[in-house]
């Protein structure tokens, strides 16, 4: 199971391999991982995709995460509400005989064409989980090139 | 006035209240060694930097006090670091300092450079890099808070050249606050009151006790809690020392070399208070089989230790002595344990410690000896192996800081070394280090820092002529394929001579206690050569994997 958690932590040097490191060590696994600056500069936040096999492993991450020395804080998304997002860049197929479904289709789903050479173009669509695996769902028949996407963000509200 | 860093670094030891540094010098720690001439610190230095490691740890078991090791860069520092590792896995406050190549060399791969932060960062509690003069005294400061309070561990501090002669205005921090670092003190009252009330409802109690009953100093309020709600008491191998094992609600150590009735006990109890202890899968043996009848009631000042093998009903995170306090206050009616206390007595009567006496010279007499010749007040430290268990099953501890033995790790060449640190900790003591043939020869170069800085210490080499306990797996569950466990050493009364030290070679039953009586009349580090039976086992034994109360073997 996925689980998103989130980190306060120490905008110090090393603090990233600690945390990596943690999960390393104890054979948890990081599906994704996205870190940046706060409104302080002394504290960094990471937002943190999880991959654990039940709740007592997913228990023992966060415990292990909060007894290291340099982060603050630790939240589970799980039963708190929260907004999240990701993003992605999509390089597809853009020649004519599919730029207008692709054009239309783009009308559902998140996303919209940043860049276009040629035969090519490239998408770029922020979104929750849901919604970005619907958009690739749907760019899937055209002929998607590459795919990149980020680490999960998020907030609690 | 300006002092340079190898001189904050030593004014603030001081204000630490170090009093000894246990090391070894090199080229990038020059600038401190330099600083230490001068110092009024006590400095052991010692043969290899792995001992070093091993002998603050030692001292800092046998006090209580926080150990201090120094080495140098690269080799220096990963030497350090099985020591390290081995005072991480039992808790055990400790710091290590290491010189680091000058901050502009740093990623250059120069000449004894390693990640030194890198390669420990997973086997310290936190760790430093000092990358400005500024911050020396902070982290300083820091290090020991964090090194010592909490679930104590090692903490390491890598401190580049440059940094060491550079200088700056000495301030001492008088306050500290890291605001990521708040360890629990006090324990849930509303989980206090839950625990009062299960332990009252109880029929099967049973106490079960571990290394942080001596890291809180809880011996005391253990007692009184047994022996108010009349529950028999069993402890791990951390925990040997924190309750008098001559109490009649004693039941020894439990697991995989515990007594038959403590395992049994455990097994049937109803409900176990687990004071400072981690259900180590070494206690526990096969774990869905562990306590099938059980509740659990888990006093921990690690909140990331409950629940994680065994599921616990009511966990209480603070400092055990806290807590023991209040729970002992809150119990308001007493559980009838009159018939359990019948039933465990009767595992007793049935299931006894003992070995065959058969004439020959066995490791356990040897081990009791030491006990009466003693008077059971020595300190103990072991080696790793079969040593370490009949140490754990024959000396009858019943002090705190008493019994110093690698639990988490299972280090061998700890014994040695930590013997020494605890020397030095504790001169008023008698310390013997109980070894093996095989361990022994693992740091056996201190006995030149022993005899150098006249460093008392008594080593009882249970010799015979194996690696025995992987020698008892072998015979055990290899069909007795002996692979590489038989190993020659040297003629340890021979060594010991060459060193300066005494040595006294026993092959006689008879003869054992003479040579404990003349080694610890002698003022000088003595070894003992006992030529024990060297096919002896350490029984009981739960093999690895089952139930603990799936016992074989031996007479127990």
């Amino acid at each position: 199971m996925k689980r998103t958690i989130s980190l306060l932590v120490e905008n110090k040097f090393g603090v990233l391999a600690r945390i990596a490191g943690l999960f390393s060590a104890r054979g948890y696994n990081i599906a994704s991982l996205a870190v940046s600056e706060t409104l302080d500069p002394a504290i960094s936040y990471m937002t943190i995709v999880v991959e654990a096999q039940d709740e007592k492993v997913l228990e023992q991450i966060k415990k292990q995460l909060n007894k290291l020395i340099d982060v603050i804080t630790v939240t589970d998304f799980t039963k708190k509400e929260h907004i999240d997002r990701e993003m992605v860049l999509v390089k597809i197929n853009y020649s004519l005989s599919v730029k207008a479904k692709i054009e239309s289709l783009l009308h559902k789903y998140v996303g919209k064409i940043i860049y276009s050479k040629g035969d090519d173009a490239i998408i770029e669509a922020v979104g929750d989980q849901a919604q970005i695996k619907a958009l690739l769902e749907a760019l899937d028949k055209f002929g998607v090139k590459d795919l990149i996407r980020t680490g999960k963000v998020a907030v609690g509200y | 006035m300006k002092l340079t860093g190898s001189n904050i670094l030593i004014e603030s030891l001081k204000k630490e209240g170090v009093e000894v540094i246990f090391g070894y010098p090199g080229g990038q720690v020059l600038p401190i060694f330099d600083a230490l001439y001068d110092a009024s610190l006590k400095f052991i230095l010692t043969r290899h930097e792995q001992a070093a490691a091993h002998a603050a740890d030692g001292y800092s078991r046998a006090t209580g006090k926080v150990g201090v090791c120094l080495a140098t860069s690269g080799p220096g520092a990963t030497n350090l670091t099985t020591g390290i590792a081995t005072a991480y896995m039992d808790s055990i406050p400790m710091i290590a300092i290491t010189g680091q190549v000058k901050s502009f060399l740093i990623g250059n791969d120069a000449f004894q450079e390693a990640d030194v932060t890198g390669i420990t960062r997973p086997i310290t509690k936190h760790n430093y890099l000092v990358k400005d003069v500024k911050e020396l005294a902070r982290i300083v400061r820091e290090a020991f808070y964090i090194a010592s309070t909490g679930r104590p561990g090692p903490v390491l501090i890598d401190i580049p050249s440059d940094i060491q002669l550079a200088e700056e205005e000495f301030v001492w921090p008088e306050k500290i606050d890291i605001r990521s670092y708040k360890p629990t003190y006090f324990g849930h009252p509303g989980q206090i009151k839950k625990a009062a009330k299960a332990i009252s409802l109880a029929t099967r109690p049973i106490i079960y006790a571990g290394g942080g009953v001596i890291t809180s100093g809880a011996e005391g309020e253990l007692k009184e809690l047994a022996e108010k709600i009349k529950a028999p008491v069993t402890w791990t191998l951390m925990g040997i020392g924190g309750f008098p094992p001559t109490h009649e609600l004693a039941l020894g150590m439990l697991g995989m070399h515990g007594t038959a009735y403590a395992n049994h006990s455990i097994m049937e109890s109803d409900l176990i208070v687990a004071v400072g202890a981690r259900f180590d899968d070494r206690v526990t043996g096969r774990l869905d089989a562990f306590a099938p009848h059980a509740k659990i009631i888990h006093i921990d000042i690690d909140p990331s230790s409950i629940s994680k093998n065994v599921g616990v009903e009511i966990p209480i995170v603070g400092d055990a002595k806290n807590i023991l306090k209040e729970l002992i206050k809150g119990i308001k009616k007493l559980p009838d344990t009159h018939e359990w206390l019948k039933t465990v007595e009767a595992w007793k009567k049935k299931y006894p410690m003992r070995y065959k006496q058969d004439g020959a010279l066995k490791p356990q007499y040897v081990v009791e000896e030491i006990y009466e010749a003693t008077k059971g007040k020595a300190v103990i430290a072991t080696e790793v192996g079969q040593n370490q268990m009949w140490a754990a099953q024959w000396y009858n501890c019943s002090e705190p800081r008493s019994f110093i033995s690698s639990g988490g790790l299972g280090t061998m060449g700890f014994g040695f070394p930590a013997a020494m640190g605890a020397k030095v900790g504790r001169p008023d003591k008698i310390v013997f280090d109980i070894a093996g043939d095989g361990s022994i020869q693992m740091n056996i170069q201190e006995l030149a820092t022993c005899v150098c800085n006249k460093i008392n210490v008594k080593v009882a080499i249970l010799n015979n002529g194996y690696l025995g306990m992987v020698r008892q797996w072998q015979e055990l569950f290899y069909k007795r394929r002996y692979s590489q466990v038989c190993i020659s050493g040297p003629d340890f009364v021979k060594l010991a001579e060459s060193y300066g030290a005494v040595g006294i070679r026993v092959d006689k039953k008879e003869d054992v206690r003479p040579a404990l009586e003349k080694a610890i009349a002698t003022d000088n580090t003595v070894f003992i050569d006992f030529r024990i039976e060297p096919e002896e086992n350490v029984y009981p034994m739960v093999p690895a994997g089952k139930a603990i109360n799936e016992i074989i073997g031996g007479l127990a």
